[in-house]
């Protein structure tokens, strides 16, 4: 097999695509007005602003009005949990969480912690599943928000988002979820699932970087946690990133449409990839067998560490990451291995390959390929270090 | 992220494996990442004369312990104590600085087998 190209890292980011591209260009050239200008350049801006924020809505079964334009999931994942923090204090002061959130949200919660507010985090279980009753028995009258992510960047368990959504909306509390995985992946509505508050981010689904939104139903209170002028009702001031929203309208529109067939292939080749993977032997899959992102695979590979495993696999044209505490800068593994309780050894050898929709059975066949010499190796100078 | 001859030393590690007889043995954990290092020595007359090392870590441990072996195979024991892990790294060409603590992992494990033959000796 010839030497290729092989991205697996799309729960990191996705390629811009071309239609998307195309429908920015003009914002980023000759339509260049500001959408709260009164002339006509103005007008051309805001017409696209408002197309792009009815495209928004309709993909998630929301109104235009409950839109909010950000700079991308982490804004969102902070302008929910501060902004509800800072409108219903003085009702309560008790969060709701979970273990496995991405620091988005994680590192909104603790800095609330040390202003006093009072934090939950759930545990999940050995899959990552958050569950219901323990979220049931949480929940005080002082308990003002239930943050919980739709899907797990990480190791792709998808949650229970509908029974979540039910539980906080029949208690009376916010339920905020970070969706930045589930968009183009999963189906979302926040009707259905009863979801108040839903962060996105467009570059996960072949959109721009650096644009996002924050879905708020209506009649939620929040707070901004930023200041300036009137744009985005005064939740978000600042002039709009145009070139970007008209994107990840695009972007969203194109995501949902081809959501059904793109994800069946998806999980096709992933559940194809993950049987590939176990033949190696020494092998486990971290996260949901089902209940997982159609993109997702994470296995451990027993005596071989992560990092080292990257770096072969990129010299071999095979981009991937890994929760490995080698790679994480902390030198801790991830927080999400360590929730589902794997152990260090084991989180030492994480590899997580996101697929895309334009990942072929020929990819995974040349990954797979490259990586059994790889592990191989790598497991010839682990020696007889780990005894299991 | 690591200089050329960081990733031969990685993709070429030398001295990989184990010494049935060994004179000393030293492994080291590291309490930090969960990485492990166990280094194997054969001495004779006060020299290392063989060497051979596992490891389960990063490219950049299993880098520092293929130089450090290299570096003090045909050392006296005293040569070999005195490498420390800044000389690892400086024979690497230099690591990133959150690397750093692997290049004591190398460094540790060899004294720790040093000191195993000492013991040994003694008994
Ligand atoms: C689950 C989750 N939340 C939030 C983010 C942050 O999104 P952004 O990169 O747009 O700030 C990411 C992306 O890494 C993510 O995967
Ligand atoms: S061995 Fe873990 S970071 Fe180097």
């Amino acid at each position: 097999m010839a030497k290729r190209k092989v991205y697996l890292d799309h729960g990191a980011t996705t390629p811009l695509r071309k239609e998307v591209l195309d429908e920015m260009m003009p914002y980023l050239t000759n339509s260049f007005g500001n959408p709260s200008s009164i002339h006509s350049f103005g007008r051309e801006a805001r017409v696209a602003v408002e197309k792009a924020r009815q495209q928004v809505a309709d993909a998630i079964g929301a109104s235009p009005n409950e839109i909010i334009f950000t700079s991308g999931g982490t804004e969102a994942d902070n302008m929910a949990i501060q902004g509800v923090a800072r409108a219903l204090s003085s009702r309560g002061k008790h969060i709701i969480t979970s273990a496995i959130e991405h620091h988005a949200v994680l590192d909104a919660c603790q800095s609330l912690e040390k202003e006093g507010f009072s934090l939950t985090y759930l545990p999940v279980d050995k899959y990552g599943l958050v569950q219901l009753k323990d979220l049931e028995k949480a929940i005080r009258p002082e308990t003002i928000l239930v943050t919980i992510m739709f899907a797990n960047n990480e190791i792709g368990t998808v949650q229970d988002v509908a029974g979540i959504g039910k539980i906080c909306r029949s208690r009376g509390v916010y339920f905020n979820t970070d969706a930045v995985q589930a968009i183009g992946q999963l189906d979302v509505n926040v009707q259905e699932q009863n979801i108040d508050l839903l962060s996105m981010s467009a570059h996960k689904f072949y959109g721009p970087k650096g644009i996002g939104v924050l879905y708020k139903r209506q009649g939620v209170k929040l707070k901004p946690i930023i200041f300036g002028g009137g744009q985005e009702r005064k939740f978000r001031p600042g002039t709009e990133y145009v070139a970007g929203i008209v994107g990840m309208g695009k972007a969203i529109e194109l995501a949902v449409a081809e959501m059904e067939t793109k994800t069946a292939k998806m999980r096709e080749l992933r559940d194809y990839f993950v049987a590939g993977l176990l033949e190696i032997g020494g092998v486990t899959l971290n996260g949901h067998p089902q209940q997982r992102l159609p993109n997702n695979v994470n296995v451990s590979i027993h005596n071989a560490e992560g990092e080292a495993l990257l770096l072969n696999l990129d010299m071999e044209g095979v981009a991937a990451s890994s929760g490995s505490a080698c790679t994480s800068g902390s030198l801790e593994p991830s927080h999400v291995l360590r929730a589902i309780g794997l152990k260090h050894e084991v989180a030492h050898g994480s590899l997580r390959l996101t697929l895309g929709k334009d990942t072929e059975r020929e990819d995974i066949d040349y990954t797979l390929k490259v990586l059994k010499p790889i592990v191989a190796r790598l497991r010839k100078i682990t020696g007889t270090l780990v005894r299991e | 992220m690591y200089n050329e001859k960081v990733m031969d030393h990685f993709q070429n590690p030398r001295n990989v494996g184990e010494i049935q007889d060994a004179d000393g043995v030293g492994e080291i954990g590291n309490a930090r990442c969960g990485d492990i290092m166990k280094i194997f020595i054969k001495v004779k007359e006060g020299r290392i004369e063989d060497i051979k090392f596992f490891t389960f870590g990063c490219g950049a441990a299993i880098a520092s312990s293929s130089a450090l072996t290299e570096m003090v195979k045909g050392k006296s024991l005293e040569e070999a104590l005195s490498v420390t892990n800044e000389d690892v790294a400086r024979e690497l060409g230099g690591l990133p600085s959150v690397k750093m603590h692997c290049s004591n992992l190398a460094a540790d494990a060899l004294h720790k087998a040093i000191e195993d033959y000492k013991s040994r000796c003694r008994n």
